[in-house]
């Protein structure tokens, strides 16, 4: 039987990684290299590194982490942030990448997902979509939750899904880093518009919510988690032994 | 020396470090000579068979690959590399596999329930059939991580491994010294470690 995914999310920033709270206050956690060899080692099912630096600088030391990262963790890692060409997609796979996320990139250029899709395989696009809701109506936004793109967030996954995406991370701008909880009724609506993996984000604050989170929606495939482990809070162990407890599939 | 082939298809990266991991030294390598000198070899492979297949032919290298597993070489195929070696597959048409091992590829749309996703992503158990010598550090249940959309249905005597996903998935199969994982051994944590290091202590 198929399991559940815990994937940690690392936001990789000069060289360090950090997180924040509604995608803002960002605090320094721990490197990359050895919090993702931490993870892989205790039941990590796949990582996340989302590559959020601002310079040519930072980002060649983003590409020399996560080929650090790749030589030695043999477990799934996608890659995002700053991903708005082929070429792109290109740097990031040569590093060891397994799947390359797309957000802002997609959204400026649809294009970019059926290319990557054509070129390096559906499997290989997943696309990112931070979406908060706006007078009742859950609308994408981009720039890391800067900007209101104004558009309606369930059409632009499907159209994205349509155009070769091979999973897609919904993350609630809403319930992010606030830790109450996963965003169930927005993940409900999408899980139930796509035929893709669908990968929970943001809320996540004490095991149970990822109990919860699959207990509402069987068919979710896999729960991000940041802040709620980064800061030793609760183990991945923790997550799984719980989730397991009530009999939802896990790997150990 | 390992040998990995080279035919335009897919990211060696990970596999290559994996393999240097548990201190294999491993050529990567489209030339004909470097496959035949190679104590083993590993047909890697992403993206559609048809093409696949055809890269290997317009190389010569399904004939190389054919008679270096007829002499006896051991050859291990990962994902498209395990699909390349049954007799056919069904992806977008019908195309001619290199027949090393028996079975037929085919897709999983339409087979599955409507509520199980595709591409089939994700940590499966294998549950084994029969003893494999790329298996044998491997326990019944453990997890390893699959991603593809077409598949070999039903077991035969060539099946090792199966994994549960809507239908029985042919997750190893292996016939002689030819041996195919549906799932990615490079991608599977210290199961699929140990199951490259059973192929490469052949």
């Amino acid at each position: 039987m198929i399991t559940k995914r815990i994937i940690p999310c690392l936001d990789v920033r000069n060289g360090r990684v950090v997180k924040g709270v509604n995608f803002e206050g960002l605090i320094d956690v721990s490197s990359p290299v050895e919090l993702g060899k931490y993870y892989s080692d205790h039941g990590a099912d796949e990582l996340v590194f989302y590559d959020i630096t601002a310079s040519y600088e930072e980002r060649k030391l983003f590409t020399d982490i996560l080929t650090q990262v790749a030589e030695t963790i043999f477990i799934p890692l996608t890659v995002g942030g700053g991903i708005n060409t082929l070429e792109d997609f290109d740097r990031v796979l040569k590093c060891g990448a397994d799947k390359v996320s797309v957000n802002s990139g997609a959204i400026r250029n649809p294009r970019l997902v059926s290319e990557a899709a054509e070129k390096y395989g559906d499997q290989c696009v997943v696309l990112s979509c931070d979406i908060k809701r706006v007078d009742g109506v859950f609308r994408v936004f981009a720039k890391g939750g800067r900007e209101d793109t104004g558009m309606e967030a369930i059409s632009w996954i499907c159209r994205c899904v349509e155009m070769g995406a091979g999973e897609v991370v919904v993350n609630s701008i809403d319930t992010d880093g606030v830790k109450g909880g996963f965003d169930i009724e927005m993940l409900k609506a999408v899980r139930a518009a796509v035929n893709v993996p669908v990968i929970a984000s943001g809320g996540a604050g004490k095991a149970e919510d990822f109990v919860t989170l699959f207990r509402e929606i069987p068919d979710m495939d896999a729960g991000l988690a940041a802040s709620i482990i980064h800061f030793g809070e609760v183990s991945i162990g923790e997550i799984k032994s719980l989730l397991l407890k009530n009999n939802i599939p896990v790997r150990l | 020396m390992l040998a990995i082939v080279d035919y335009g298809v897919g990211n060696l990266f990970s596999l290559r470090s994996s393999l240097k991991f548990i201190g294999v030294d491993a050529v990567i390598t489209g030339e004909a000579a470097e496959l035949r000198a190679a104590e083993r070899i590993i047909l890697p492979g992403v993206g559609a068979f048809g093409d696949a297949a055809e890269a290997l032919r317009c190389r010569g290298l399904d004939e190389v690959l054919c008679r270096e597993a007829a002499g006896g070489k051991p050859l291990l195929g990962i994902c498209l590399g395990m699909q390349l070696l049954f007799e056919k597959s069904y992806e977008y048409g019908e195309h001619r596999g290199l027949g090393l091992l028996e079975g037929e590829v085919v897709p999983m749309q339409g087979r599955l329930a409507p509520s199980l996703r595709l591409p089939h992503i994700g940590w499966n158990a294998l549950h084994i059939k029969k003893p494999c010598p790329i298996l044998k550090y491997v326990g019944e249940g453990e997890h390893v991580y699959f991603v593809h959309s077409f598949f070999v249905p039903g077991e035969n005597e060539n099946t090792c491994a199966v994994a549960e996903y809507g239908e029985w998935v042919t997750a190893t199969a292996a016939k002689d010294n030819v041996f195919g994982c549906q799932f990615h051994p490079e991608k599977s944590g210290e199961t699929g470690l140990a199951i490259l290091r059973a192929f490469c202590e052949l």
